[in-house]
Formats: C-alpha cells, sequence, structure tokens
C-alpha cells in the first residue's frame, strides 16, 4: 500500500511537465545550432552562446588558455572598444558573464525579452570579428593571475582539488586545471590566443541556447540575420587523449598552510558519453545520491550522525562530461577524528554497496527526489538553458534531459550492486589527502608566486 | 514538427510576471502574522519561508546561538527522530532549509503540490518549527560542526577579514560587531538551555513573517499559513536594536596570513533598510563599485591596471546600519598600489559624484533590469521576504523604477559627502608582507 502510493505519486509528478513548452532546434547553414526554450512566466530571456572548446581541448604549455581567451572575448572588436560590450549591455538593463569549464566556453546575457537582438548582434560580432590586443593582454593576464590565486593558491581546497585532478588522469586533458598552470598564464602569447581563437570560434562549433518569454520562430529569424552572415570555418580536429588504464592506487598528499585536514577519493568511471554499458552512469548516479542526498543519505545517517566520524562528506558523479570521469567522495574529518577514520569509514560504506542491495525504499526516495528536482530546476531560466548547452556541447543530444528521469527510473538496486563491485576497485582510485602545515613549513607554490612578475 | 506542441502549450500556458501584475496579497494571519502571497500557477511546487527576527543580532553575549538554535530545529520533534524528518522530506521531493544571517533567522520549504506530496511536507515543516525537541546528542554535534567551520574559516583569507572588518566597524557591544558563525569561546559557553530560550522568545508569531509563493489559490495558502502558525505562541516582537555609532577616526588592521594575495576591505557603517538616502546611496553605489565590471571602482582597478580579479563595493542595508564596504583581492607586492587607486577612487566620487551619463547608464541597467530580480519563484520568495521583513512600503516594487529614475547627479554628491568619510573608514587588510 505504501509503495503502490508512492509508485502514484511517481506518475503523477510527470504529467505537469507538459505544460511547459518543448525546445525548438534550427540549423543555419553556416552549421550554427539555435536550440530555443520557451518559457512564459516572466517577461526576461536567457540568451546563451555555448563553443565546444574548453581546458580539456588544451595541451601542456597552454593550459587554461580557453579561460584566457573567453576573458579576451571582452576586450573589444573591430567594431567595439575594450569592455563596451559590457556597457551595452548594461545599458539595456542586462546582466552577463561567461564561464569556462573543461569541456566548454559559453557566453550569456540575461535581458527583457524584447533586447534579445543586442546579444545576437554582439556575439555575433565577436563571433567573427575580435580584436586581440597586446596591451590589454598584459592587463588581463594579471587579472587571472589573480584569479588564480584567489581560487587555488591561496585556497588550500582548491590546491588539493588540482593535485588530486592531476594524479587520478595521467594523459586524459582533465589532468591539468581549467584555470591554467600559473607559469602557463603568464607565458600566454597575442598569437597563442590568436590561434586558438581561430581554431575554435565559429559558427558550425557554436551552439545558442535562449531559454524565455520568446516565440522560436521570431528568435530564429533574429538568428539568420546576425549569425547567418558569420563565415563557417574548418574546425580544428580533437585528439582523442583517451586516458591510459590505471594499473594500482595512487596517493598524493598536498602539505599547505591550512587549519583543516582534507580528503579527497575518486574512482575512474565512464560518463554516458563514454559509456559501453547505457545504463551504467546512471547506476552510478543513483549511488551517488544513496551515499549523498543532503540529510537523508547515507553518508548524513551513518557519517555525520551516526558514527560522527565526518564534519561533512560528499558524493559526486558527473555523468556529463566528454571523457572518462572520476567519481568523487570528498569530506573533512568531525572534531577529534582523524584522516584514516575518515578513509575507513568511507570504505566501509563502499564495502556495504558491494556486498548488500540498496533497499527499495530507499531507490524509492532517490527516485522521488530525482523527478521533483526535474520540477524545481525549470524554476530558473538559467539552468534550463545550461542543461542543453551542456548537453549539445559534449556531444550529446539535448533531448537526453528529458529522458534522464526515465533513465533514473529505470535503475534497479542490482545495477547499483553491480556498479559499486565494478568501479570501486583500487586499481581505479586515487586518494588525495591534504595535511596542515603551520605557516613557516610551508614552501607551496603560493608563496613563491609572488615574486614572479615584472611590474 | 518544430511548432507542434508550441500551439498546443500557448494555450496552457499564461504570462504571471510580479512586474506586469503586481498581484501580491497581503493578509494577517489569526494570531497576528503578516502573510504575503504570490500566486504562481505555472510550476507544480509552492516555495515556503518564514522569517523570523532571531538572526545573530539577538545573539547578545553567545556569538552563534542564533545560528545554533536555527541549525537544531529539524533535529528532533516531540514525535520524529532526525532520521525520520530527513526521510519523511526526501520521501515526498521535498526540500527544508534553514539559515540566520545577520537579522533573518530564515524556515524555507520548497515541495511539490501534489496533494500527498505536500500534506507530509507541510506537516513535518510544522512540527519542526513548534514542535523541536533539541537532543542534546544533535546539540553537541552541531556545535563541534561550527568549531570546524571557525578552523575552515581561519584557512581563508577573505573570511579572515570579513569577520576583522565586521568588528572593526561596530562599537565591541554592539550586536552586529559579531558573526553568525559564532567563536570558539561564546559556543563553548552555550547550553542546551539558552538554545531552548532563545528559541521560545523569538520563534514566535508576533516575532515573524511568512511567505508563500507557488502553485496554491489565496483560500489554499491561506488554510497553509493557518496550518504553520496555529500552534505557534503569540509571543511579542523584537526589541528595537542600538543605533550604529559612526567611527570616529581611520583605523588599519593588518593582519598577517600565509597567502600570496593580500585581501582589503575597507569602509564604515553605512545605511537601513528605510534610510531616507537610501535611493542616491544604492544608485551611487551601483554606479561606483555595484555594478560589476562596468563599475568606476573595477574600471580603476581591473581594467585599467589588472590589479585584481574582483574589485567591487556594497551597501548592505539592515535593520540598523549595516556595512558600506570595499572590497578586493591583490598579489601582496601591489596591495599598497591598489589600496591607493581604491581611495582615490573613491575620493573622486564623493568629490565630483557621477556624471550625468554615468547616472543615466546605471537608471537604465537598474530600471531595465527589474524583471530579471524577479523572474523565478525562488527570487520572488526571497524578495518578498526582504520586504515583508523590513516592512518595506507597498508600493515598493511598483515604484521602485520611478525612484531611481528620480534620483539626481546632486543628490548622489550631497548623500555621498555627507555619509561616507574616507578619513574614518576602516581598513582591514589580511595577507603576507605588503613592500
Amino acid at each position: 500500500m505504501r509503495n503502490l502510493k508512492k509508485w502514484f505519486l511517481v506518475t503523477w509528478l510527470v504529467m505537469p511537465l507538459l505544460v511547459m513548452a518543448d525546445p525548438v532546434e534550427y540549423q543555419l547553414d553556416n552549421g550554427l545550432k539555435l536550440i530555443v526554450k520557451p518559457d512564459t512566466r516572466s517577461p526576461v530571456v536567457v540568451s546563451q552562446v555555448w563553443y565546444k572548446v574548453g581546458s580539456s581541448y588544451e595541451y601542456n604549455g597552454i593550459t587554461g588558455i580557453s579561460h584566457m581567451l573567453e576573458h579576451m572575448m571582452f576586450k573589444g572588436t573591430e567594431n567595439l572598444e575594450p569592455n563596451e560590450f559590457s556597457r551595452i549591455i548594461a545599458a539595456n538593463g542586462g546582466s552577463e558573464n561567461a564561464f569556462t569549464s573543461r569541456d566548454y566556453t559559453a557566453y550569456f546575457q540575461t535581458l527583457e525579452r524584447d533586447r534579445l537582438a543586442v546579444s545576437f548582434r554582439h556575439e555575433a560580432d565577436r563571433m567573427q570579428n575580435l580584436l586581440l590586443d597586446e596591451a590589454e593582454l598584459l592587463k588581463e593576464k594579471e587579472v587571472v593571475a589573480e584569479e588564480r590565486r584567489m581560487r587555488t593558491d591561496d585556497n588550500p581546497r582548491g590546491l588539493l582539488y588540482e593535485a588530486f585532478s592531476a594524479t587520478a588522469f595521467m594523459n586524459s586533458p582533465y589532468h591539468h586545471p581549467v584555470i591554467g598552470w600559473m607559469v602557463d598564464i603568464e607565458h600566454y602569447t597575442i598569437e597563442d590566443l590568436q590561434r586558438w581563437y581561430d581554431k575554435w570560434y565559429a559558427p558550425n562549433n557554436a551552439t545558442v541556447v535562449v531559454v524565455g518569454d520568446v516565440d522560436p520562430e521570431e528568435v530564429y529569424q533574429l538568428a539568420l540575420k546576425y549569425f547567418g552572415p558569420v563565415e563557417a570555418r574548418e574546425v580544428a580536429v580533437l585528439k582523442p587523449q583517451t586516458e591510459v588504464p590505471q594499473n594500482g592506487k595512487r596517493y598524493i598528499e598536498v602539505r599547505a598552510p591550512a587549519e583543516l585536514p582534507s580528503l579527497m577519493m575518486g574512482w575512474k568511471v565512464p560518463v554516458i558519453k563514454t559509456a559501453d554499458i547505457e545504463w551504467e552512469p546512471y547506476a552510478l548516479d543513483v549511488l551517488a545520491a544513496v551515499l549523498d542526498s543532503g540529510s537523508s543519505g547515507r553518508f548524513a545517517r551513518q557519517l555525520v550522525r551516526g558514527e560522527q566520524v565526518a564534519a561533512g562528506v560528499s558524493a559526486r558523479n558527473n555523468a556529463f562530461a566528454r571523457l572518462d570521469e572520476v567519481f568523487i567522495i570528498s569530506g573533512t574529518p568531525a572534531q577529534g577524528r582523524t584522516i584514516e577514520e575518515l578513509k575507513a569509514a568511507i570504505m566501509a560504506q563502499i564495502e556495504t554497496l558491494q556486498t548488500s542491495l540498496v533497499s527499495e525504499e530507499e531507490l524509492h526516495r532517490i527516485k522521488t527526489q530525482v523527478i521533483a528536482s526535474s520540477v524545481y530546476e525549470q524554476d530558473s531560466l538559467f539552468y534550463q538553458g545550461m542543461q542543453i548547452g551542456i548537453l549539445e556541447t559534449i556531444g550529446l543530444d539535448w533531448r537526453l534531459s528529458d529522458a534522464y528521469v526515465d533513465n533514473i527510473n529505470a535503475v534497479t538496486a542490482e545495477q547499483v550492486l553491480a556498479v559499486a563491485q565494478k568501479y570501486f576497485v583500487d586499481h581505479r582510485l586515487t586518494v588525495g589527502e591534504l595535511t596542515p602545515v603551520s605557516a613557516d613549513e610551508n614552501h607551496s607554490p603560493a608563496n613563491a608566486n609572488g615574486g614572479h612578475h615584472a611590474n | 514538427m518544430l511548432t507542434r506542441i508550441m500551439s498546443f502549450c500557448a494555450l496552457l500556458i499564461t504570462s504571471v510576471s510580479v512586474t506586469a501584475s503586481p498581484n501580491i496579497q497581503q493578509w494577517q494571519s489569526s494570531n497576528g502574522t503578516p502573510v504575503w502571497f504570490f500566486e504562481a500557477p505555472q510550476l507544480p511546487m509552492v516555495d515556503i519561508r518564514l522569517v523570523f527576527d532571531g538572526g545573530a543580532a539577538r545573539d547578545a553575549d553567545k556569538s552563534g546561538l542564533a545560528l545554533l538554535t536555527n541549525s537544531m530545529l529539524n533535529e528532533g520533534t516531540a514525535s520524529m527522530n532526525t532520521d525520520e524528518i530527513a526521510d519523511a522530506f526526501a520521501n515526498v521531493g521535498a526540500r527544508y532549509s534553514a539559515s540566520a544571517e545577520r537579522d533573518m533567522a530564515v524556515l524555507s520549504l520548497r515541495t511539490l503540490n501534489e496533494h500527498e506530496a505536500m500534506e507530509v511536507a507541510l506537516d513535518t515543516f510544522t512540527q519542526i518549527l513548534t514542535s523541536p525537541s533539541f537532543p542534546e546528542a544533535s546539540f553537541q554535534r552541531l556545535r563541534n560542526q561550527m568549531l570546524t567551520g571557525l578552523q575552515a574559516e581561519r584557512q581563508s583569507p577573505g573570511a579572515i577579514a570579513s569577520r576583522a572588518f565586521q568588528a572593526g566597524i561596530y562599537a565591541e557591544d554592539h550586536p552586529y560587531a559579531s558573526m553568525p558563525a559564532g567563536h570558539e569561546q561564546t559556543l563553548a559557553d552555550i547550553s542546551l538551555e539558552d538554545i531552548q530560550a532563545f528559541y521560545q522568545r523569538y520563534y514566535v508569531a508576533a516575532n515573524a513573517v511568512v511567505v508563500i509563493v507557488g502553485d496554491l489559490d489565496r483560500r489554499q495558502a491561506e488554510a497553509l499559513a493557518e496550518q504553520l502558525l496555529a500552534d505557534l505562541p503569540k509571543g511579542t516582537p523584537a526589541d528595537p536594536l542600538p543605533v550604529v555609532a559612526e567611527l570616529s577616526s581611520g583605523v588599519v588592521n593588518h593582519i598577517e596570513h600565509p597567502s600570496s594575495q593580500t585581501h582589503i576591505m575597507v569602509g564604515q557603517p553605512g545605511m537601513t533598510r528605510h534610510d531616507p538616502d537610501y535611493f542616491p546611496l544604492y544608485v551611487g553605489n551601483h554606479i561606483f563599485g555595484g555594478s560589476g565590471l562596468v563599475s568606476l571602482l573595477s574600471g580603476e582597478i581591473r581594467e585599467k591596471r589588472g590589479l585584481s580579479y574582483a574589485s567591487y563595493s556594497f551597501f548592505r542595508p539592515t535593520r540598523e546600519a549595516g556595512p558600506f564596504q570595499m572590497v578586493l583581492q591583490t598579489r601582496n607586492d601591489q596591495a599598497q598600489e591598489a589600496h591607493r587607486v581604491m581611495m582615490q577612487t573613491l575620493s573622486d566620487f564623493i568629490e565630483n559624484g557621477p556624471t550625468q551619463e554615468q547616472l543615466e547608464a546605471a537608471q537604465q541597467n537598474i530600471t531595465g533590469g527589474f524583471a530579471l530580480r524577479l523572474d523565478s519563484n525562488s527570487k520572488i520568495a526571497d524578495y518578498l521576504a526582504m520586504m515583508a521583513f523590513y516592512q518595506l512600503p507597498d508600493d515598493h516594487l511598483s515604484r521602485f523604477n520611478e525612484r531611481v529614475n528620480a534620483v539626481t547627479v546632486e543628490q548622489i554628491r550631497d548623500a555621498f559627502q555627507r555619509r561616507l568619510a574616507p578619513s574614518r573608514m576602516l581598513t582591514v587588510m589580511v595577507g603576507g608582507k605588503t613592500e
């Protein structure tokens, strides 16, 4: 009876989504893809331009260049002064920014719905007419160096994550940080950036995603007008850089001036894009939710509240990536507990998943939460755009986001057990530990970096 | 094919927005609590914010008490333990969260409006609110977690600077001088009795506002509010907070930290939510340091000189005067230069005010972007909670753009000259050697 009621809930939940309009897809003759998702709740529109380029397209010596180029995209074109793009968007009541990740670079504006043309006009402009200026680059390299110091060098957990990724991934480009190594940031040249821009910034390597109170056909006409004339270019062919097999457990210690130890454990796993067995990434998502779904997950219940071995501990599976990923568990020991105790407690949790089936009740709970999330997510125009943009840019069909709920619903307890046994093994594991040291003991690059600059 | 579902859906989706039709409804619950309701029928969900005047400003000499009390609420009730509460929400896909900031203590619930799911979520939420059991074991654990949080703070130069800044711009005995996250000594002093007393004093109907946004009609929203508040004692509103004193002289506080950057925070007490200079100061700061990359401060620090990634300024208007604060981080050896540029930019702005062109650009940005601030249920709920809590006038939303457009260059210059005094500001620098 209880279960029947829950299943009723699950079917009820899927119904209301029908009132949200489906996205509409177009392709321009120059190869640019346009996806429009109407959402009429507010007189607002989000416009995002996604390029298939990010730090996983980079190689040693120029790491972080996708992110650097993202900064330079605000520094003027043949038609606009440096920062004029930002001023124009501001004067139109908009907000704007950009972000770079491993698999994508995206630019976005949020505007009142009748201002969409402003976004399209200037995005089309900087897609083809970027002016890379030597003096602007010099300043912006300093800005990015400061960004790196703030996010990573002076942030012990940032340092741990960076060292962890560089250890877990040997030849996969997920090895290097999105922002790049400091020495690479210091040595970009105008030619490096021009080459990167010419290589990847083309309409046939871009997806425009528009979400908001708009008519798809009108957006299409606008796109034809502004993006239509941009000429298609030959886009570089990406080398596979498939990660070599891992032959044993890896361990990395980061000693940094810090107050708290921190632990990061990661197991190599396939993602939706790379999986030979289609359901496995979804089973790994369910497994992550069994361990960590806020206050009701096993970690919160057993490690934080029960054993009180962790002050906080989380599990994360990123199924939406271009290349194989690591399933990451990270945490901080509770007061008076050690990294070793936390590690043992996490391993015990993994062992339980490998030896006993997740209960029907837990499985139902997780599925209900996923379905509820799919409703809640629609509260954010920006997030709706993100979902479409990420899928499209990593080379998946954006319609997969609609299928996500069904794919999670199809996961069985046996499948969770199977992925736990298959992937949570030592020859896929990397362990990273942050060991706090006093400031005097510290020889971290954070302190060395300060003196390297000429100006 | 492209239009097949479109035409169908166009019939089903109606366009309702806060700005287009400000159909915000207000009433009082039967025990006197103000209820604000915005009907948003497009998504099958409901957001609730229950806000009490029980933030860190009410900590008295036990810094951290408001936050600890707030985080204890979902640890147990008369009939449920922590695990059961967590499961009850999760089983129906509901999300509970709670927070305690400077002024506000907030309990939030997001739930689907499906009958059974909402009933379970609301029952649990109501129990948390009205019959928390404050278990001893949870108390010890949460206090330990806060101690861990304080350690995390001490490895972040930005967090160290924020704490020192807050302590430095308020008199030692002002309730705003300490941080919501507490302090080692005060946390050690807090007892379970303190938490119970704090709950009984501040989590009462006369000290609350309720905001409901979502797919309900007025009748359902009224019933919901009644259910939430029915068993909450009436109590009394929190006492007025002491007025904030101006700083009497400029102070520089340099804190050594093993970081490659120095975090710089400069400022003074700023303004309240009801400040008569609210609009000139708000619009003026938008031009000076509040509009991201296009602000004057970011222009001088980042765009012209490449000195920092994030340089900005803000007024944080609260019950009593919240801070005016300028922030940047830069490599240790250029901290003095960045500080000099920051102060010069501020002095110039105070002396000259903005240009007419800068003012118009800011007005266009603020008024043209008004809809963006209210384009989701969660943003609407947060905004209404702010309005309800600070008792802003009913016409705040409908006349917001008009008031922004009425601000003149002279008003901004006048307000900045009267209200900001660079020579009496606090400067906090956290980092390595700056020469």
